[in-house]
């Protein structure tokens, strides 16, 4: 990629992209850029096209339209170069049953031109107990994470994850978000998906979220809640019922509402004035869309 | 190319590290023709004319197990578990990883081979190979063949769990029809013409013209030619209907 100088080409640049199986399209015009060292995450419920568009990226599934390309490839060529650069953890996949950890890292590290130290690798997947064990015999939060330490092996400079942690109890989910924040610290290239809104906040800097094949809305997780500009302002009335309001701007609500108060010499009970967060934009967004469906 | 061929090397290594860990894959596909050449044998063992068949026939089998059967079944699991989507991820060539594969089935077809040439030697009273190359030529052409034929019907095998079921219906007509445990020529018609149409039957032939009778290569030439045409239909299958994941998903 020759661009201007002072300009970083994007680690994955995705235009117009679509995907049909047969009548069914699963992917209906995405554009997205992911820029290098940027944690990008797709967010959306099962169904969305999510996995159909990290699986075109990752040259598992020819696309029907639009322009792709990763690390300056076009994956669906699949060069060799470009798979040496790019570490892949699938939403689900098998392993060799009658290996161990440490022998299934070193046999994929020797696949690389240029591999990460196995044991370093196995440390900071937190593999160092079962490292010895053969992989039939991991759970299957230890199977995700040999999953996530072969893809790191050859110490790519991207990194797909697809639901990496679905299934996984709350205690190892954080682990594995360390981890992942472990990669970011490396100066890796992360494209996630999730249907979790709080592992998108916790990890993304940037968030598309995405249904039926097309992205709905786009932005840091943070300015996505901000980007509605609504307040949402609850409180409880004389009556002892509780109220809701959405505002744009919530200045003249509130005064009324203390002023009203104050004249009855009561409390304003329960009162709160919160921004939409993205769980909400993310259920408005995905909710108005089904409607709209329906009604179309 | 020098580094595709390294990275072959490794694989099979890595097949051959493996296979004997799995004592299902290592008794069906190692230790049961084992089994049948000394049962058979011990039957047998008063008549030489029945050993001669029942060695080169074993032999045979013990080809169609560790080529056909095994990969039938392992590219059956390895695309079903998702272990083949995985690899097609890596930089990995596929020629590398499927000849890695490929090799560790040769081996273990040649380790049997080389087992069943010694048994008839020191137990069954067949001696030493008469002839050397057509043990070479119909070795190296029924591995081939139905290793393709193999990687090919693993293609048809929907999913793992009737992978055993798809392989011995195809491998259990086929050894009883190609005459691994007596001679074609006292079977009925029907089963005779059959058998000259199955593969099997003629690397059973080579091999008994290599184990028993001596035959030249030039007297067996039509039995290779069956065995190269089914191995050219068996590579198209392999190669055309590949999938690197399961057609489920």
């Amino acid at each position: 990629m020759s661009g201007p100088v002072g300009t970083t080409a994007p680690a994955i640049l995705v235009r117009d992209l679509r995907k049909a199986y047969g009548e069914h399209e699963a992917v209906r015009g995405l554009d997205f850029e992911v820029a290098p060292g940027e944690v990008f995450g797709l967010l959306g419920p099962n169904g969305a096209g999510k996995t159909t568009t990290v699986e075109i990226l990752e040259g598992y599934r020819a696309r029907t339209g639009g322009i792709v390309s990763v690390l300056g490839h076009d994956p669906g060529r699949r060069p060799r170069d470009l798979r040496a650069r790019v570490g892949i953890v699938l939403q689900s996949t098998g392993m060799y049953r009658h290996i161990t950890p440490r022998e299934a890292l070193q046999h994929f590290a020797g696949v690389y031109p240029r591999s990460r130290d196995v044991e370093e690798v196995i440390a900071i997947t937190g593999l160092a107990e079962k490292a010895d064990a053969q992989a039939r015999t991991l759970s299957g939060g230890q199977q995700r994470r040999l999953d996530l330490a072969l893809a790191l092996v050859g110490d790519p400079e991207l990194i797909f994850l697809d639901e990496p942690t679905t299934g996984f109890d709350p205690a190892a989910r954080r682990n594995a978000w360390e981890v992942i924040r472990s990669l970011v610290a490396l100066g890796k290239t992360i494209l996630l998906t999730t249907h979790y809104l709080d592992e998108a906040q916790a990890l993304c800097d940037r968030v598309a979220i995405i249904k039926d094949g097309r992205i709905l809305a786009e932005g840091p997780p943070g300015e996505l809640g901000a980007a509605a500009t609504r307040y949402r302002v609850a409180w409880r009335d004389e009556h002892g019922q509780l109220q809701l309001r959405e505002a744009e701007d919530p200045t003249a609500l509130l005064h009324q509402l203390t002023s009203a108060a104050l004249a009855r010499g009561e409390p304003l009970r329960d009162l709160s004035v919160t921004r939409p967060s993205l769980e909400d934009v993310y259920l408005e967004l995905t909710a108005e869309e089904s409607e709209e469906a329906l009604h179309g | 190319m020098a580094d595709g061929a390294a990275l072959a090397y490794r694989q099979w290594r890595l097949e051959r590290r493996m296979f004997w860990r799995n004592p299902s894959a290592a008794f069906f596909s190692f230790l049961l023709p084992l089994l049948f050449l000394f049962l058979f044998g011990a039957i047998f063992s008063d008549n030489q004319d029945n050993l001669n068949v029942i060695v080169p026939g074993i032999a045979g089998m013990s080809v169609m197990s560790t080529t056909f059967s095994a990969l039938a079944m392992n590219m059956t699991f390895l695309r079903e578990s998702g272990v083949l989507k995985r690899i097609h991820g890596t930089p990995l060539p596929a020629t590398s990883y499927l000849g890695g594969v490929t090799a560790n089935a040769v081996t273990n077809a040649f380790i049997q081979l080389a087992i069943v040439v010694l048994a008839g030697r020191l137990f069954f009273g067949i001696g030493w190979p008469k002839n050397w190359v057509d043990l070479v030529v119909f070795g190296a052409a029924g591995v081939a063949t139905l290793a393709a034929l193999g990687v090919a019907w693993s293609h048809v095998i929907p999913n793992f769990d009737a992978a055993p079921a798809y392989t011995n219906i195809v491998f259990l007509p086929a050894i009883f029809i190609s005459g691994v445990f007596y001679d074609v020529d006292n079977a009925p018609q029907f089963l005779r013409d059959i058998a000259e149409v199955l593969p099997l039957t003629h690397v059973i032939n080579g091999l008994s013209a290599a184990l028993v009778t001596g035959k030249s290569l030039a007297d067996m030439a039509g039995d290779l030619a069956v065995i190269v045409v089914w191995g050219i239909i068996g590579a198209f299958f392999a190669v055309r209907g590949f999938s690197w994941e399961s057609r489920r998903s």
